[in-house]
């Protein structure tokens, strides 16, 4: 089966999964002998909403589940698994794969520009292809960004964004992290595009696929600097969603 | 005219990279903007060499075994600390972090390194200002000199038991800098009276007089340099971080440590309002962290509602809210005061203020000769006349630099060989 990719329906299992094994209360539990706190949030939060921190979150209790499920597979599985692969490639070869995959990567860039009707980018992301492919040996090179071609990234979730879709609810994703109800729906279009009319349908190779999606998968954790609680913040899940309700609001500003 | 412009550039390039070798060349520091050095990282030209990689091991200390750590802090699962070890005896360096820092923070691991080529074998204790240690290793709330000095004590004690099998050790010393290097003075003294360790010497690195005065500071730095006051806050984050993000592009959700802010602002345009009003965001959030860990902790009452459970998908959006409310001196005045005075009812605001403070153990600090400083005299955390103060007590085992911020230039070749000189037992 080719559609739904992997990717999702793996995602699509796991979130079934914990919906059903998640209690979903986010109030701290109270018995008759609680006293509210000297501090409290109405006496000393004055100014006007909404607050940078109060992202809109209807599923948070299954979100920090999700949340806890990532910092365990993080742990115990994909950091270990990026250590393996640091530490049996060299630096310069885990640059061209990079490369490569950003390459491949480079079908949605130029589908969601041209969605976005960025005709400009769409020309260059479609110049970076054809130079990268060739000049850049299948991509591992970037000679494009040197001739001034530089990566114009777009994907469906900035596509709805661009045309005034709102955020929807915070998503923890799990393995995939930090989205929202636009996000994901983005994520899901740009998965089944590479699939069926992307990459994918033109090798046609269920196994190549496969490899392509774990090999990027290992590629993008190897890329991110983040490691769970290394804010030292009890508030790590609330600034990280702050953050990348920032971030993706930028993007689709720009 | 280009050829004027590469030549003079060049001739800047060599200059640099000769006053980086040179050991006789007077101090030169290139931030002479306190906060500027604070913030930026030291050109790679005038950094001192360091190794790639020294032999270390991370080891994890159960403090209280019987504690039963809050479900909020799933995460948590005892104290880490870090050993760099020589294959050879030597003595033991213990290195106390600073204001909500951890033991592998980035600062840690460069000192960990430089102190390991200088010849020691080194442990890194994460801050008990910071959440990990906080659930972890403190008995009260963290704050009190005293209190936090006997924790780590503790923790120390517990960090050598673990490791004494696998290293030989010929001596003690021990270091820290910011808040750790006021926690090395207390525990110093903690060690005079219990004689574990018997430090043959102590290096307290850019560390404050004044406890209060000095987070007061930091506070105000915030305060006082976001444009509209608080109040406008959001504003001022979003636009400085719509700036980040259109230089980098490719900001992401990285790790948001005070290290990332920093980090963060080299790709601004510097302005001082910016830098400070950073520097005292990055106070701001570790002093967050740790009142509201400290409150879960202790039962709650000021932050969280007191006997209610928090667990793991307590949504704490509002408490975060309130606790980057909260300043220091809030803190200090609804919730540490009071909480001392119920252990000491005599104790006023004034003799907890006292009491958190170097004048606090002075008649020591001038006797005991194993005490070394390492300070700056545009150190943005210090009161006017403070180094003055500093170089009175400490007389010549003092030695103070002229530029290099809050600990801007500790990684700097002659700051690090003024510290090893004086563990190791030369003039400093």
């Amino acid at each position: 089966m080719k559609f739904p990719s992997g990717r999702i329906s793996l995602v699509s299992t796991v979130i079934t999964a914990m919906l059903l094994t998640c209690g979903c209360s986010t109030l701290p539990q109270t018995g008759p002998n609680t006293v509210p706190p000297l501090r409290t949030y109405e006496s000393v939060v004055k100014e006007d909403g909404p607050h940078l921190l109060e992202v809109s979150d209807s599923i948070e209790g299954f979100n920090r589940g999700a949340y806890r499920f990532n910092y365990n597979f993080d742990k115990y599985f994909f950091i270990p698994v990026v250590r393996t692969y640091e530490f049996i490639l060299p630096d310069y070869v885990e640059d061209r794969i990079s490369n490569a995959i950003d390459n491949i990567n480079e079908f949605g860039n130029l589908t969601n520009n041209l969605f976005q009707l960025k005709f400009k980018d769409s020309g260059i992301t479609l110049g970076r292809f054809i130079i990268n492919s060739t000049v850049g040996i299948a991509g591992l090179w970037d000679p494009a960004t040197t001739f001034g071609l530089e990566r114009q990234p777009e994907d469906f979730g900035q596509t709805l964004g661009h045309y005034g879709a709102g955020n929807g609810s915070y998503i923890v994703l799990p393995i995939l992290g930090p989205s929202n109800v636009r996000d994901t729906s983005g994520f899901i279009v740009d998965s089944a595009a590479f699939s069926l009319i992307g990459p994918s349908a033109w090798v046609d190779d269920t196994g190549i696929s496969a490899a392509f999606a774990g090999t990027s998968a290992v590629d993008k954790r190897h890329r991110i600097p983040f490691r769970y609680h290394q804010t030292g913040s009890p508030f790590e899940y609330e600034l990280l969603r702050m953050l990348y309700t920032m971030k993706r609001d930028f993007d689709i500003a720009n | 005219m280009t050829r004027l412009y590469t030549l003079i550039l060049l001739m800047v390039c060599l200059w640099w990279a000769q006053s980086a070798s040179a050991a006789s060349q007077p101090y030169f520091y290139p931030f002479v903007n306190p906060y500027e050095a604070t913030v930026m990282e030291l050109p790679k030209a005038y950094e001192v060499k360091l190794p790639e990689y020294v032999p270390t091991r991370e080891f994890t200390l159960d403090v209280f075994p019987k504690r039963e750590i809050p479900d909020v802090f799933w995460y948590e699962d005892g104290l880490t600390c870090s050993l760099a070890y020589q294959d050879h005896k030597a003595p033991l360096i213990f290195v106390v972090a600073g204001t909500g820092s951890r033991y592998n923070t980035p600062r840690m691991v460069k000192l960990q390194k430089a102190l390991h080529q200088g010849g020691f074998h080194v442990i890194t204790i994460t801050s008990p200002t910071h959440m990990d240690f906080v659930v972890n290793a403190s008995e009260g709330l963290p704050g009190d000199s005293l209190d936090d000095a006997k924790d780590l004590y503790r923790v120390m004690e517990m960090a050598y038991e673990k490791v004494r099998e696998k290293i030989e050790v010929s001596s003690f010393a021990l270091t820290g800098y910011s808040l750790g290097a006021f926690n090395a003075a207390h525990i110093a003294k903690l060690d005079d009276e219990k004689k574990r360790f018997n430090f043959s010497k102590v290096l307290l690195i850019n560390p404050p007089v004044s406890l209060y005065d000095s987070v007061t500071a930091l506070d105000q730095l915030l305060v006082e340099n976001i444009p509209g006051g608080l109040g406008k806050f959001d504003l001022w984050f979003k636009s400085v971080l719509a700036k980040l993000a259109s230089v980098t592009k490719e900001m992401g959700h990285t790790e948001l440590s005070g290290d990332f802010i920093y980090n963060a602002y080299k790709r601004l345009p510097p302005q001082e309002e910016n830098l400070a009003a950073l520097i005292g965001l990055a106070f701001r959030m570790s002093s967050a962290n740790m009142i509201f860990t400290a409150d879960v902790m202790n039962g709650g009452g000021y932050i969280v509602p007191k006997n209610a459970r928090l667990n793991n998908s307590t949504s704490l959006t509002r408490y975060a809210m309130v606790s980057y409310r909260t300043r220091f001196v809030d803190y200090f005045n609804e919730y540490f005061l009071p909480y001392s005075q119920k252990r000491d009812p005599y104790l006023t605001r004034q003799g907890l203020m006292d009491r958190l403070s170097l004048k606090s153990i002075e008649p020591y600090l001038k006797s005991t000769g194993k005490i070394g400083l390492i300070h700056n005299e545009d150190d943005i955390i210090l009161m006017p006349g403070e180094i003055e103060y500093l170089q009175g007590v400490f007389g010549n085992r003092a030695r103070v630099f002229p530029t290099g911020g809050h600990m801007g230039n500790m990684f700097h070749p002659d700051i690090v060989r003024s510290m090893i000189n004086f563990l190791s037992g030369k003039e400093i």
